[in-house]
């Protein structure tokens, strides 16, 4: 039985995510498992075309339409929700579990909105949300990082609704559907958006955000933000063909950071924006072949980042310890853990039989298809890449590298597999991996065009097969150039969160000394006389504040109808 | 690592110079594979014999050493933002 229901799915997580903090024990473990079954639910009861529409000023909105591409993503996010609930589940943040769920919520908001304000209003919903999840893990590093995080997302926000008030002022309407750049405003809505997705120049916010958040929170973040720009890209932006370079960029960005970076969260975070780089290079190529691809991609990308990260969190877990310096030799004591992540990382290098294969490889093959060569190159050589810096980088420095027992010995740390829900939520994942790897079909009959891609062809597994193989060998020949330092690597960030400190310091304080401080001096005595002049007038003894005998009042009073009268007449 | 005879049995030198071997068996079977498929090049280049094998190896050593010397210019101490 089908349910016509007028209410956005997205809702049922933004409001019951409010009650899990009134909840303990078992009845909010059990609220956590069934609110994204039931938004799942409704999800699937939204028949295609718009369902709801609202009147609001001279616009109609539109809270709830139904397609094949809002569906997928709405679903993946949903999925997404429910299994990092699972690994969430002995969670003692409750403020984290909250906004973990409600930006769930916003990103299935989005999912299926059918105009420009109701997916701006979600979109920063979804900013506040996930600031929250960095914010609760409560840390001086997790603060500080969450403040940079909004910052950048609010200045992304603002971005975004000038664009969108230029392309309602123009078009005189709020639908939300595919655009050009070809105006001022259409360019700012761009931008917005690819703020969010993690391009240049804003990418360094991702990074250094999701890293600082709990063992569960950075599980929750890596899945949402990105991945909606993903959706409304493709939605609003196909075949834009600045995408392609924006993506190409992002790519190799993800790479190079990523292969200098030590934290192993941060290796994933910069992977996250490498993957990224993927989708929007296949918008950017604008094909039915290359959008299904970008949208498999980030069906696939969800699953197998949050099973890396989910394995980085139980590592997290267990010993506390995030610097692959000071990681090593775990897969003795994390069998299971070792194996989950593996599996993640085979996936996100697009090894045969795994969901990366299934995906990644139509967007590669949409650039042949329109034979863009300098395009297809630089793909080919940045799925190499993705092998190097997350497939093996990633397990290799946190579970081998060292004999087993470093940890025990260096830190007296006692590692071992998580409790049974977070390797339950790792084995769900890593058997979705696998089973998007080997049977793709239900995943490509989701896709919003015809699948006509095959992916199991002798070709392209013997190709994917050298190209991985020879990358992984490449690792092991050069591991002495890789050997991991205390160090972090300059980005973007540099500018906000160092160089405008420096020029303050240089001006304002060292040379602006003694004018700043004539300046402030003479403010200082302009106030104060403002506020004496005031008190003057308006203090207990003041003329306006001394209290009137009633006659005077009648006076006044009189006098004014008076006035009225004559200005009545004249 | 010592040796010590308690050691893991992965990280014995033995087993390691095996996994080395077995790794370059396993190379060198996998070029061999494309004497079996058909390919059917885009480009041209894309379609010489073990195209993907030196260019997968090729472009992961450029990557590295590209990382290495970007390393020189923007590496930091991590305690660099801290002050």
């Amino acid at each position: 039985m089908m349910i016509n229901s007028a209410l956005p799915p997205g809702l049922i997580l933004i409001l019951g995510s409010l009650f899990l903090p009134a909840l303990i024990g078992n009845a909010r473990k059990t609220l956590m498992l069934l609110l994204p079954v039931l938004t799942m639910y409704m999800i699937w009861a939204v028949p295609d075309g718009v369902q709801l529409s609202v009147h609001f000023l001279d616009y109609t909105l539109e809270p709830l339409q139904g397609d094949k591409l809002s569906r997928l993503f709405a679903t993946i996010f949903t999925l997404m929700a429910f299994v990092g609930g699972i690994f969430a589940l002995n969670q003692k943040s409750d403020i984290e579990l909250m906004s973990a769920y409600a930006y769930a919520g916003g990103a299935v908001g989005v999912a299926m909105a059918g105009d420009l304000l109701t997916v701006f209003v979600f979109w920063e919903f979804m900013a506040v949300a996930s600031t929250l999840v960095i914010w609760s893990a409560r840390t001086k590093e997790s603060y500080a990082a969450s403040m940079r995080y909004i910052i950048v997302h609010l200045f992304g926000g603002v971005i975004l609704m000038i664009g969108i008030i230029g392309q309602v002022y123009a078009s005189g309407s709020i639908e939300f559907g595919a655009m050009k750049a070809d105006s001022w405003w259409t360019w700012l809505i761009l931008a917005g958006f690819l703020i969010n997705a993690g391009a240049p120049p804003f990418s360094a916010w991702l990074p250094d955000a999701y890293p600082s958040a709990s063992w569960s929170g950075s599980v929750f973040l890596s899945a949402f933000t990105t991945k909606t720009a993903v959706y409304v890209l493709i939605r609003s932006f196909p075949g834009e063909t600045v995408l392609i370079y924006v993506g190409l960029y992002m790519v190799f960005y993800g790479i190079i950071y990523a292969l200098l970076e030590n934290d192993m969260r941060r290796i994933l975070a910069y992977s996250i924006i490498n993957q990224v780089g993927f989708m929007v290079t296949g918008i950017g190529i604008g094909t039915e072949m290359a959008l299904n691809g970008a949208a498999a991609h980030a069906f696939a990308h969800i699953i197998y980042k949050a099973l890396l990260l989910m394995s980085a969190g139980a590592v997290i877990h267990a010993i506390n310890k995030h610097k692959c310096t000071d990681l090593g030799g775990l897969y003795k004591a994390m069998p299971l853990t070792m194996i989950c992540g593996t599996i993640g990382a085979l996936a996100i290098s697009g090894f045969p039989l795994t969901s990366g294969f299934t995906t990644k490889t139509m967007i590669a093959g949409a650039a042949a298809d329109q034979h863009l060569a300098t395009v297809w190159f630089l793909l080919e050589a940045a799925s190499a890449g993705v092998f190097l810096h997350a497939g093996i980088k990633f397990p290799w420095f946190v579970f081998f590298q060292r004999a087993p027992g470093y940890v025990e010995r260096e830190f007296s740390a006692k590692p071992k597999d998580p409790p049974f829900n977070m390797k339950l939520a790792m084995v769900i994942f890593a058997v979705l991996c696998i089973g998007l790897g080997v049977y793709p079909e239900p995943l490509y009959a989701l896709l919003p065009y015809t699948v006509d891609y095959v992916a199991y062809t002798g070709t392209h597994v013997v190709h994917m097969l050298e190209l991985l193989l020879f990358a992984g060998f490449a690792f092991f020949v050069l591991l002495k150039m890789m050997k991991r330092t205390l160090t972090i690597t300059l980005d973007f960030d540099w500018f906000y969160r160092k160089f405008f400190n420096l020029l303050h310091e240089e001006f304002v304080i060292k040379h602006g000394g003694a004018a700043f401080q004539a300046f402030k001096n003479s403010s200082q005595k302009r106030i104060n006389a403002f506020i004496k002049h005031v008190f003057k007038h308006h203090g207990p003894e003041g003329v306006l504040a001394r209290t009137w005998p009633t006659g005077s009042m009648v006076l006044w009073v009189a006098v004014l109808l008076g006035v009225y009268l004559l200005i009545y007449y004249v | 690592m010592s040796d010590k005879q308690d050691i893991h049995w992965l990280c014995r030198p033995e087993t390691i110079k095996l996994l080395w071997i077995v790794g370059i068996i396993i190379l060198v079977i996998c070029v061999s594979l494309e004497f079996l498929i058909h390919p059917h090049p885009y480009f041209g280049v894309d379609g010489w014999f073990g195209f993907n094998a030196w260019f997968g190896f090729g472009s992961c050593a450029v990557m590295v050493i590209f990382a290495k010397v970007l390393g020189i210019f923007l590496k930091r101490k991590d305690t660099y933002y801290d002050d």
